[in-house]
């Protein structure tokens, strides 16, 4: 046989069936599911009294609408069920806006009725989906993923073909176990070099859209490869693919390698004992072949990518912390220049303004993008012994799941936080797309460490700038952003 | 799902490139647990002066004159015109139900975002791509005529101009076969409930690590 990529094998082996077309029948291992984007497919399902085809590969749980405040005293991290359910209601009855409650209420309802499992609101595991299916170890590499949600792609990081879907998809899955799929191109992006200090995942992500555009990846599936995509740690790499989707592919991906399989040893739902060794023996075969043939290879290198902020409404505008916003008057093409006009209104900003020179009114760490540990702990490490700016009105961090939370209080950062005047709270989508109470005002100009700048997307109005966690932290403290490098060599 | 042969509708022109799924319905609107009733908010920014929420009466709220859809003859649009990565962002199907519930059944752009194509198709609505060049002319001449109307015809892969001119385009042969037929994909799916018992056993053999059952318990 010839060499194959990852994605061949990944691809090869969960086709079910193959029409002439190249339309395939994909079969899906595990299905992740949120409040939003499933209630219309469990009511399909009921009208046409139609069964879940295999609820046990199903994982739930509420993250876009959930509060991320009022979560009741008493919850301790592991408590009796009884006391779980009390704290549960509470919690649950605090949600203000009926509507947010109702997609909650109803998921719960859904899971009960179809037999699924699910962490509900105060269950110390729940967290944003993307986040928990890792933790729990219910994302596995070889895995064929999906989840009503684009930024399904994270998961590719553990050699796993994991895409976002829409809702009719989720309930063709829910209904067949298969996704009817065409294949897609292959992407490599290769990064070579080491990183500098101060320089993240997240920034390897922007610098790559920078690059070649949220469009850039339509149409492929990309892998990640090279020296500094392998001495990424497992929470680097679900960062780099969580961003995928955002330079257009719809999945990314990262061959397994000694960091994967460690990192999903004694997770809850990884395979124990004989299963075990079963299936690193297997794992140990997801990567691409040597020779294999990718239909685009993109080469970045890692020494030159310095921390991005994007200045614009999407991904792609972006720059490096030294740089400065762009001016329409050089932007040849008429169509991009009359966008970067359109960004720059939006945003509120000059041309030619120094990117160091741009004061923030908020500040958010959180979203399945750096939401992890490692991210809390590259936060913790800026802000520790420093106070938040005056100019800045909120400085939130909101951890990913509930295990991050308790994680990063045993590790003291949350008192960190607190101590430098940011807000400490429950884990939630939150406000990487505004659903809950967490938003900006119209103008207000918010450093976060999500994934999408796009108009709106944090409250009406609101101005997103997308950086990595130590750089929010440093735009927290400073007022306005820095150059985080700076910073960490001074050990100022 | 309805399904889609022929369409002679009128053009509107959405003139910006990356046109991301927030900006077609924002995200307070994901709240419903419906299908249908989105219409009136696609677009809801761009659309309205306020800022909409569920639950308001929309007849009542001030529209925004400079927006495109606002113009009168725009009215009853059903051939939305857009420009690159039309539909990028999340995977909302709340964005293609929008635009169906709103009156759109076409959508033509040089390139759409992979997720936001595939749901059109399981919507009844037909994203079709064609070259920039193309698009740039449908633009101009909608801008030109008012009234300006397009035939698409998904059975010869073409769109018709008032003045005879044709584009074609391509389409997966599957995806042009169920949409033709109004075909609901599950029950396509499970003509092959064989095959997928049949993978899943060999599967259950060589990876049994895969089918350990989730639980809720610790
Ligand atoms: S954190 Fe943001 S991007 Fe991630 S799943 Fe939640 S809303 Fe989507």
């Amino acid at each position: 046989m010839s060499a194959q990529t990852l994605y061949d094998k990944l691809w090869q082996s969960h086709v079910v069936h193959e029409e002439e077309d190249g339309t395939a029948l994909l079969y899906i291992d595990r299905h992740l599911v949120h409040e939003v984007t499933s209630p219309q497919a469990f009511e399909g399902l009921r009208l046409a009294g139609r069964r879940v085809w295999r609820s046990d590969s199903v994982l739930a749980v509420p993250d876009h609408n959930v509060p991320t405040t009022g979560l009741p005293k008493e919850h301790s991290g592991a408590q009796p069920d009884e006391v779980a359910e009390k704290i549960y209601q509470r919690w649950f009855r605090s949600i203000e806006d009926p509507v947010s409650r109702l997609q909650v209420e109803t998921l719960d309802k859904n899971c009960a009725e179809f037999g699924i499992t699910e962490f509900r609101m105060g269950d110390p595991r729940q967290g944003i989906v993307h986040v928990i299916g890792p933790e729990q170890g219910a994302t596995l590499p070889g895995m064929t993923v999906v989840c009503g949600d684009s930024h399904t792609s994270t998961h590719g990081a553990f050699a796993a073909l994991a895409q976002g879907i829409g809702t009719s998809e989720v309930e063709h899955v829910l209904a067949t176990q298969c996704l009817v799929q065409k294949k897609s191109k292959a992407m490599l992006v290769k990064v070579e070099g080491g990183l500098a200090q101060g320089v993240t995942a997240k920034d390897v992500a922007l610098a790559l859209i920078g690059q070649i555009g949220t469009a850039g990846g339509t149409g492929y599936a990309i892998e990640f490869a090279g020296s500094a995509i392998r001495s990424l740690s497992m929470e680097g790499r679900m960062t780099l693919c969580n961003m995928a989707i955002e330079a257009g592919a719809r999945a990314g991906m990262v061959a397994v390698d000694d960091t994967t399989i460690s990192y999903i040893k004694n997770r809850p739902y990884a395979p124990k004992a004989e299963l075990w060794d079963k299936a690193v023996a297997y794992w140990r075969t997801l990567h691409s072949d040597a020779g294999a043939k990718f239909d685009s290879v993109v080469e970045l290198d890692a020494s030159a990518i310095k921390p991005c902020v994007t200045w614009g409404t999407s991904p792609e505008m972006v720059v490096a912390v030294d740089g400065a916003v762009p001016d329409p008057a050089a932007e040849a093409d008429p169509v991009k220049r009359d966008a970067i006009v359109k960004a720059l209104a939006y945003m509120g900003l000059q041309a030619k303004t120094p990117i160091v020179t741009i004061a923030v009114d908020k500040v958010f760490i959180g979203s399945c993008t750096n939401s992890r540990i490692e991210d809390l702990r590259a936060a913790a490490e800026v802000a520790r012994g420093k106070s938040v700016a005056a100019n800045v009105k909120l400085a939130m961090v909101v951890p990913g799941s509930g295990l991050v939370k308790a994680q990063a209080e045993k590790e003291g950062l949350d008192k960190i936080f607190r101590n430098a005047g940011f807000e400490w709270r429950e884990p939630g989508c939150s406000m990487c797309l505004a659903m809950n109470a967490d938003r900006l005002e119209p103008g207000e100009r918010c450093a976060s460490t999500s994934n999408r700048n796009f108009e709106g997307r944090q409250g009406q109005g609101g101005r997103t700038h997308l950086v990595s966690p130590a750089m929010a932290a440093a735009a927290a403290v400073a007022g306005h952003f820095v150059d985080v490098r700076d910073w960490l060599l001074t050990g100022e | 799902m309805e399904p889609f042969t022929r369409l002679d509708g009128l053009a509107a022109p959405m003139d910006r490139a990356n046109v991301d799924t927030d900006a077609i319905i924002p995200k307070q609107f994901l709240k419903s647990i419906q299908r249908s009733g989105f219409g009136p908010n696609l677009f809801d920014e761009w659309r309205y002066l306020d800022h909409g929420e569920p639950g308001m009466d929309n007849s009542r709220r001030a529209l925004n004159p400079d927006f495109v859809l606002n113009q009168p003859r725009y009215r009853g649009a059903q051939v939305l015109l857009a420009r690159e990565n039309f539909g990028c962002g999340s995977s909302r199907e709340h964005a293609p139900w929008a635009l169906l519930d709103y009156g759109f059944r076409a959508v033509i752009a040089p390139s759409f975002a992979d997720i936001f194509y595939n749901n059109c198709f399981k919507n009844g609505i037909l994203p079709i791509v064609l070259d920039a060049a193309a698009v740039d002319q449908l633009f101009r001449e909608t801008a030109a005529h008012e009234g300006y109307r397009l035939t698409v015809d998904l059975d010869s892969q073409t769109v018709a101009t008032p003045g005879g001119e044709r584009f074609t385009f391509a389409v997966d042969a599957f995806r042009r076969y169920c949409l033709l037929n109004g075909l609901d994909d599950i029950g396509l799916t499970l003509r092959h409930v064989d095959k997928i018992k049949a993978y899943e056993e060999k599967r259950r053999k060589s990876e049994p690590w895969l089918f350990s059952a989730l639980s809720v318990k610790r």
